[in-house]
């Protein structure tokens, strides 16, 4: 009951916070700049074989979920600092706290409203993308259902991870050392790629370590072969290795475990940090 | 466990709390009982605001017990009929006033049907507000609003802290109002409040922090009991003052305890040539009580 209470809350601050503002806006013009970049394509290249287009489709497709991932977890890294630690630091959260209520409950309903903020995002992003590429090049993802599980995943492992900082440290820095832990663990994955490209095994497994100590690329990864064409994949066949918006296998379920398992020890992490806490 | 009946609204016993090397609240006990109004006094920084806080759960106690309403309060549901008005007091901007409260309604667990509520807000004055964003509120008016927060889910016992702080002196007439309806419902009320005067009209009792430890406490009455007699004198000789010691003089005023034959300390001054102006028995204010008692250490106090 007072968890559900608490997540009404935070979805009801979420919708009306400028925070949705902001995300609607990028992600329009997001969207709005696929939509001409897709449409440029098959003008320039019309002569583009049914095999191409798939090829120019689903990578581009990639490069425009990762932008809306990557506004999701902005936005939702933004939003859950401010949403523990603003709260304690304005004090909001004295009067709420002194209800009878238990401290887990509150973050547990937070942790909650800010997963389906979240999902919704992901969600209505994505499906306004994928009608894009379906209208403009024909082109269709083989598991989009997956892929967007994944990307709300992925948007829910970052937000777990902002929500546990904004229990210890402001509510801004908390944003700031979430997303630029995303970018590094992105970047860490590319620079594993490279390792795998080169042959390199000790560079590959930074690739590897990063993904297991920060699942969000991993899943990013996971994503991205649900919204590509397996033919493709087959096409390229084993000459090229993966490239940061070129996923070629799907997760295994013990990552899936591992990410599910890393995203609650986080979250019991935060409830334990946040019962400490003196407000 | 069942809540014992028959228990005081707020059982404090040895709190202490250190924050790194500095101890702010050092084996704090004291009790409220139902239905009473204790005035929290002190000058900044003697733990008020800690001791409510520990009271509450919000602040973690280094050692000490305490009781809500007959539960331990390691037990969330010991804040089942407590309101608080918190020092820093701030609310959702993005709710309405109305939002507010039943927001707290609900954690609070309680069904107050939608009349009541606007009902209490009507109480702090802000009836016509309901339905406006906290965030375009005054302070003033988020400390009415606070006020209403603590007292929507029909509490047993109310703690307030500091509540006139934003308020203008008609906004602090309708809280000694109110304080004082809460005491004719019964209802026991902890305020903390730097207004002497305020914590004088309404308070049943006083404690008294003093660098984080219980300085002094007790009824207005055992407080203010010396009685004290106030005097204008001129040309009082050595031999006439000898007569008043221990006195306080400030000019030609003379303060001394209240003797037990007024008349006869005056014709003793007399007949030493003194000249008596004035004589008037008076009571000390529960503010001068109060800067005695604080300070009866001022090497300890910068």
């Amino acid at each position: 009951m007072t968890v559900l209470t608490i997540a009404t809350l935070t979805l009801r601050e979420a919708s009306r916070r400028r925070v949705l503002r902001s995300l609607a806006v990028l992600t329009v013009l997001l969207l709005a700049l696929s939509a001409w970049g897709f449409s440029r394509i098959d003008a320039e290249f019309g002569g583009l074989t049914s095999g191409e287009a798939k090829v120019a489709g689903s990578t581009v497709l990639n490069l425009v979920m990762f932008g809306s991932s990557l506004i999701a977890a902005l936005g939702t890294a933004f939003l859950a600092g401010p949403s523990v630690a603003g709260e304690v630091e304005s004090g909001i959260a004295l009067a709420m706290m002194t209800r009878p209520i238990r401290r887990w409950q509150v973050l547990l309903g937070k942790w909650l409203g800010l997963v389906a903020f979240g999902s919704g995002f992901v969600t209505v992003a994505g499906v306004a993308e994928f009608v894009i590429v379906h209208l403009t090049v024909g082109y269709w993802p083989p598991h989009p259902v997956t892929g967007l599980l994944l990307l709300a995943g992925q948007t829910a492992a970052l937000l777990t991870l902002g929500l546990l900082f904004a229990t210890a440290i402001s509510p801004m820095a908390s944003g700031i050392v979430a997303v630029g832990l995303f970018g590094a663990t992105w970047i860490a994955g590319v620079v594993g790629s490279v390792g795998e490209a080169l042959g390199n095994p000790s560079v590959a497994q930074v690739g590897v370590v990063s993904r297991m100590l920060l699942p969000t690329d991993g899943l990013w990864r996971g994503a991205m072969n649900a919204f590509q064409d397996p033919s493709l994949l087959a096409q390229i066949g084993t000459g090229v290795e993966e490239s940061p918006f070129l996923s070629m296998a799907p997760l295994t379920p013990a990552y899936l475990t591992w990410a599910a398992i890393w995203t609650l020890l986080v979250l019991g992490l935060a409830a334990l940090g946040f019962q400490r806490r003196d407000l | 466990m069942e809540a014992v009946t028959g228990s005081p609204a707020v059982w404090v016993s040895h709190l202490s709390k250190r924050y790194r090397k500095r101890v702010a609240v050092d084996g704090v006990s004291f009790t409220v009982a139902r239905g009473e109004v204790l005035g929290l006094l002190g000058p900044n920084g003697a733990g008020k605001t800690s001791v409510i806080k520990m009271m509450l759960g919000l602040v973690r106690p280094d050692a000490g017990e305490v009781m809500l309403l007959g539960r331990p309060g390691t037990d969330p549901r010991s804040r089942e009929k407590v309101g608080y008005l918190p020092e820093l007091f701030r609310y959702q901007p993005w709710l309405t006033a109305d939002e507010v409260l039943t927001l707290h309604v609900r954690l609070a667990g309680v069904t107050v049907p939608d009349r009541e509520r606007r009902d209490c807000l009507g109480l702090v004055g802000l009836a016509d507000r309901a339905t406006d964003r906290v965030g375009g509120f005054s302070k003033g008016m988020q400390q009415r609003l606070g006020l209403a927060v603590a007292l929507v889910a029909r509490p047993e016992l109310v703690v307030l802290d500091e509540p006139t702080s934003a308020l203008d002196p008609l906004g602090r007439a309708d809280v000694r109002d109110l304080l004082l309806s809460l005491r004719q419902r019964q209802v026991a009320v902890l305020l903390n409040s730097h207004l002497i005067g305020e914590v004088e009209r309404v308070c049943d009792r006083v404690l008294i922090l003093d660098r984080g430890r219980v300085a002094a406490s007790g009824t207005l009455a055992e407080l203010l009991g010396r009685r004290t007699l106030r005097l204008r004198l001129s040309d009082v000789s050595d031999e006439a003052s000898a007569l008043l010691e221990p006195y306080e003089k400030a000019g030609d005023r003379y303060t001394v305890a209240l003797p037990e034959d007024v008349p006869a300390l005056v014709a003793d001054l007399v007949k030493r040539g003194v000249r008596v102006h004035a004589v008037e028995p008076a009571r000390a204010t529960l503010e001068e009580r109060l800067l005695d008692i604080l300070r009866a250490h001022p090497e300890e106090h910068r």
